[in-house]
C-alpha cells in the first residue's frame, strides 16, 4: 500500500515536472516570438519613409479624400464604371487563360511527378525540383522581364501567372493523383493502352472534380495577381488604376470606380467558387455514399 | 422475372443516357477549352506580339546575365585612353592600370584573344587586325569623318561602315570608331566584380591565396571589401531579403493575432448572436475583397514608402483569410472535447483553453505556415509597388536596362529565399504539429 501511495507520488512528481517544463518551454518560445514581433516591428518602423504613429491618423485622409470625390462627382460614376468595364474583363480573362494554361501545364507535370502513374519513374524527383522552382518564382519577376522584351499588354502577365500557376497547382494535382486508384490504370495497360490513354481514360475522369476545385481556388488568387501586374504594366484594371492614381488630386472619381469594379468582381468570383466547389466536394461525397 | 426486365431496360436507358453525357464532355469540355484559347489569342493580339517583340533586348538580356564587356575607349579630342568594367564609374581602372591584354603606352594594343588585336595609334589612328579577314583601319578626324579602309572585296555583314561611323562586331569583341571617340568590347564570362571591386587589393586574388590572407588574420578586411562591394552591394541586397521576410512574418504573424479572437466572433458554435457573427463576417469579406494592391495604395499614402507598409498590407489581407478558415475550423470542432473537459467543472475560459485550442492549433498553425511561405512572394510583388527590400532592388535594376547581371542576380536570390521558406515553414510545421500530437 506504501510502495503504492509512492508509486503514484513519484508519478505525479514526474507528471508536474514534465508539465512544469513544457509550460517553462512554451513560455520561453512565446516570449521570443513577442520579442521577435516586437523588433521586428521597431526595425520596419524606422526604415519605412513615415512612421507608424505618424500615419496612424492619415490612415483614411486618402479612403475620405477619394470617396468625397467620388461623392462629388456620383454623376459621372456610372460612366466611369462602363469606360473601365472592358479594362476589367481583360484582367478576368488575363486570370481565366493563365488559370487554363496553367492547370494543363500542372496536369501533365503532376502526373509525371506521381509515384506508379509516371511515364519515366526515374525522372521524379527531377519533374518535382522543376514544379518547385516555378513555384517559387513570384509572377512580378518574370512579368517585369516579358514586359522588357515584348512591351507591355496582357501577354507578359499572362505568361506569368500560367508559370506560376503551374508550379503551385502541380504541387496540388500530384498530391490528388497520389490518391487515385490504380485498377482502372491496369486494367487499361492489360489491354494495352498507351501511356497517355492510361491518364486520359484511367485517371482523368477519377480526379477531374479535385482538379477544377483546386483550379477554381487558383482563379480566385490569379484575379488579385493580374490586377497588380496591370500596376506594374502589364494591361488590365490594374494599368488603368495606375493612370488614374497618377492623375492626383482633383481625379480621384475614376480610382474610386475602378476600386468599386475591382472589390465586387473578387467579391463575387470569391462567392461563385467557394459555391461552386462545395457543390463539386458535397457532390462527391454523394455519389461515394451510392456507390458504398 | 418481367419486373427484373423493365428495371433493366431502364437501367440501359439510364446508363445509355449518362454514356452519352460523358461522351458530350469529354469532347465538349476539350472543345470549350479550345474555342475559349482562341478567342483569347486573338483579343489578346498574340499574332501582334511578333512586331512588339524586341529581340536585341532579349539578346542583351540573355548575353547580360551571363556574361559582362569590358571598355577600352580613347576620347578623340584629348587622346585619354580609360579602361572600365561595364563602362561604369565604379569599375572604371585608376589612370595608368589596366588589364593584363591591354598594354598602355605611345600605343594602346588591345589583344582580343585568338590572333585578333586593335592597336590606338599616334594621332588618333586605329587599326584592328583581323586574322583570316586583314586588317581594318580607320582615321577619325573631326574635318573628315572616321575614314575608315576595309581590305579589298565585299563588305561582310559584320562591319558596318560610314563616314561618320564605323562598327566591326566579331566573335572576340566590337569596335566602334566615331569622330569623337574610340571603343574597344571585350566580353569575358561570368558576374563582373561579383567579390572584389577594382580599387579593393584583393581583386584578380585567386580563391586561395585570398583564403591564406584570410587566415593570416586579414579577414575582416577581405570581409569588408566584400561586404562594401560598390558595384554588387552585397550589404544592402541582403537587408532587402532580410526586409522581404520581415514583412512576411510581421504581416502573417500579426494578421493571425488579430484574426483569431475575431474568428471566435464570427463561428456559430461560439457566437450566439447572429448580428455580431453576420457583421464580423462581412468585415472579413471586406478585407479580403480589397484587394492587397488597394490596401498597398491606401497604407502607402499614410506611411509611406517601405516594409511597414507592406507588412500591414499583408497584415489586412490576411486577417479577413485567415478569419474565415480559422472560424470555419472552429466550427468544426469536436464537441465532445469541450464537454469532457465541462464535466470536470471547467470555467469557460479554462474550457477554451483545454477544449479548444489544443483541437484547432495545428490546423492553424499548419495555415499559418503555409501563408508564410506564399506572404514571401507577396512581399517581394508588394515591395515592388510600394518601394521596399529585394521588389524594389529587381525593379530598380530593371529600370536601368542594363545591369541585367543584377537582376539575374536578385531573381536568383528570390527563388531561393522563396524556396528556403518553404522548406522552414514545412520544417516547423512538422516539428510543431508532430510534437504538439505527442505533447497533448
Amino acid at each position: 500500500m506504501s510502495e503504492l501511495t509512492g508509486d503514484t507520488d513519484h508519478m505525479r512528481d514526474e507528471y508536474m515536472t514534465q508539465v512544469r517544463r513544457k509550460r517553462m518551454l512554451d513560455g520561453i518560445l512565446l516570449i521570443i516570438f513577442v520579442a521577435l514581433m516586437m523588433s521586428g516591428f521597431m526595425i520596419a518602423d524606422d526604415r519605412n519613409a513615415g512612421g507608424f504613429w505618424d500615419g496612424l491618423h492619415r490612415f483614411f485622409d486618402f479612403p475620405k479624400e477619394v470617396l468625397g470625390e467620388a461623392g462629388e462627382k456620383i454623376a459621372e460614376l456610372p460612366g466611369h464604371l462602363v469606360k473601365f468595364f472592358p479594362s476589367l474583363i481583360e484582367t478576368i480573362n488575363i486570370a481565366a487563360a493563365s488559370t487554363l494554361i496553367g492547370a494543363m501545364i500542372a496536369m501533365v507535370f503532376s502526373l509525371l511527378s506521381t509515384r506508379g502513374l509516371a511515364r519515366w519513374p526515374r525522372l521524379i524527383p527531377l519533374f518535382r525540383r522543376i514544379m518547385d522552382i516555378m513555384r517559387a518564382i513570384p509572377e512580378i519577376v518574370i512579368a517585369l522581364v516579358l514586359i522588357f522584351i515584348m512591351g507591355g499588354g496582357p501577354v507578359p502577365a499572362m505568361i506569368a501567372i500560367a508559370f506560376h500557376t503551374a508550379g503551385a497547382l502541380g504541387k496540388l494535382f500530384s498530391e490528388v493523383n497520389e490518391n487515385a486508384s490504380l485498377k482502372p490504370v491496369e486494367g487499361l495497360q492489360s489491354v494495352g493502352a498507351s501511356w497517355i490513354q492510361r491518364m486520359w481514360i484511367g485517371v482523368i475522369p477519377q480526379v477531374a472534380p479535385n482538379y477544377l476545385s483546386y483550379a477554381l481556388l487558383r482563379f480566385e488568387i490569379n484575379i488579385r495577381a493580374s490586377a497588380i501586374l496591370g500596376f506594374v504594366g502589364a494591361g488590365g484594371i490594374g494599368y488603368e488604376l495606375k493612370n488614374a492614381m497618377s492623375w492626383g488630386k482633383g481625379q480621384y472619381d475614376e480610382a474610386a470606380a475602378i476600386f468599386i469594379l475591382l472589390f465586387f468582381s473578387i467579391v463575387v468570383v470569391d462567392q461563385l467558387s467557394s459555391t461552386f466547389r462545395e457543390r463539386l466536394t458535397h457532390g462527391k461525397k454523394v455519389k461515394m455514399k451510392v456507390t458504398a | 422475372m418481367t419486373m427484373t426486365a423493365t428495371d433493366a431496360d431502364h437501367l440501359k436507358i439510364e446508363a445509355a443516357r449518362i454514356f452519352s453525357r460523358k461522351r458530350m464532355v469529354s469532347f465538349g469540355v476539350p472543345l470549350i477549352v479550345l474555342a475559349y484559347l482562341t478567342y483569347i489569342f486573338f483579343a489578346f493580339d498574340v499574332p501582334g506580339l511578333a512586331k512588339r517583340f524586341e529581340i536585341d533586348n532579349a539578346r542583351a538580356l540573355v548575353a547580360d546575365s551571363y556574361s559582362y564587356k569590358t571598355h577600352v575607349s580613347r576620347d578623340n579630342r584629348t587622346g585619354d585612353v580609360s579602361v572600365s568594367i561595364e563602362g561604369e564609374r565604379k569599375g572604371t581602372y585608376a589612370a595608368g592600370t589596366s588589364p593584363e591584354w591591354v598594354a598602355l603606352g605611345a600605343e594602346t594594343v588591345i589583344d582580343l584573344g585568338k590572333g585578333h588585336v586593335v592597336t590606338y595609334g599616334a594621332d588618333n589612328f586605329v587599326s584592328y587586325d583581323i586574322p583570316g579577314y586583314g586588317m581594318i583601319t580607320a582615321q577619325p578626324s573631326r574635318a573628315k569623318g572616321v575614314q575608315a579602309e576595309l581590305p579589298q572585296g565585299d563588305v561582310p555583314e559584320w562591319i558596318n561602315s560610314s563616314k561618320n561611323r564605323l562598327t566591326v562586331t566579331t566573335e572576340e569583341g566590337r569596335l566602334t570608331v566615331t569622330r569623337n571617340r574610340t571603343e574597344t568590347f571585350r566580353y569575358f564570362i561570368g558576374w563582373e566584380l561579383f567579390w572584389f571591386t577594382l580599387d579593393s587589393p584583393y581583386h584578380g586574388m585567386g580563391p586561395v591565396e585570398v583564403m591564406n590572407r584570410a587566415l593570416n588574420g586579414e579577414a575582416a578586411e577581405i570581409w569588408s571589401d566584400f561586404w562594401n562591394n560598390k558595384m554588387w552591394r552585397h550589404a544592402d541586397v541582403a537587408w532587402a531579403i532580410f526586409e522581404t521576410i520581415l514583412m512576411a512574418f510581421l504581416g502573417t504573424m500579426g494578421a493571425a493575432m488579430v484574426a483569431l479572437p475575431l474568428a471566435f466572433l464570427a463561428a456559430k458554435n461560439f457566437s450566439p448572436f447572429t448580428v455580431v457573427r453576420q457583421i464580423t463576417r462581412r468585415f472579413f469579406d471586406f478585407f479580403r475583397g480589397v484587394d492587397a494592391l488597394i490596401w498597398t495604395i491606401v497604407l502607402s499614402r499614410a506611411f509611406g514608402p517601405g516594409p511597414l507598409t507592406g507588412a500591414l498590407a499583408i497584415l489586412i489581407t490576411d486577417t479577413g483569410s485567415f478569419g474565415k478558415m480559422f472560424s470555419e475550423a472552429l466550427e468544426n470542432v469536436d464537441e465532445k472535447q469541450i464537454e469532457g473537459i465541462q464535466s470536470t467543472g471547467a470555467k469557460p475560459l479554462q474550457r477554451y483553453r483545454f477544449g479548444v485550442i489544443p483541437q484547432v492549433t495545428p490546423v492553424l498553425l499548419s495555415q499559418i505556415l503555409y501563408y508564410l511561405e506564399s506572404n514571401t512572394r507577396s512581399a517581394t510583388i508588394i515591395g515592388a509597388i510600394t518601394g521596399g527590400g529585394i521588389g524594389l532592388l529587381l525593379t530598380q535594376a530593371m529600370i536601368t536596362q542594363k545591369d541585367w547581371e543584377e537582376v539575374s542576380y536578385y531573381i536568383v536570390l528570390i527563388i531561393l529565399m522563396v524556396m528556403a521558406m518553404d522548406w522552414f515553414s514545412g520544417w516547423l510545421r512538422r516539428r510543431l504539429i508532430a510534437s504538439d500530437e505527442s505533447g497533448h
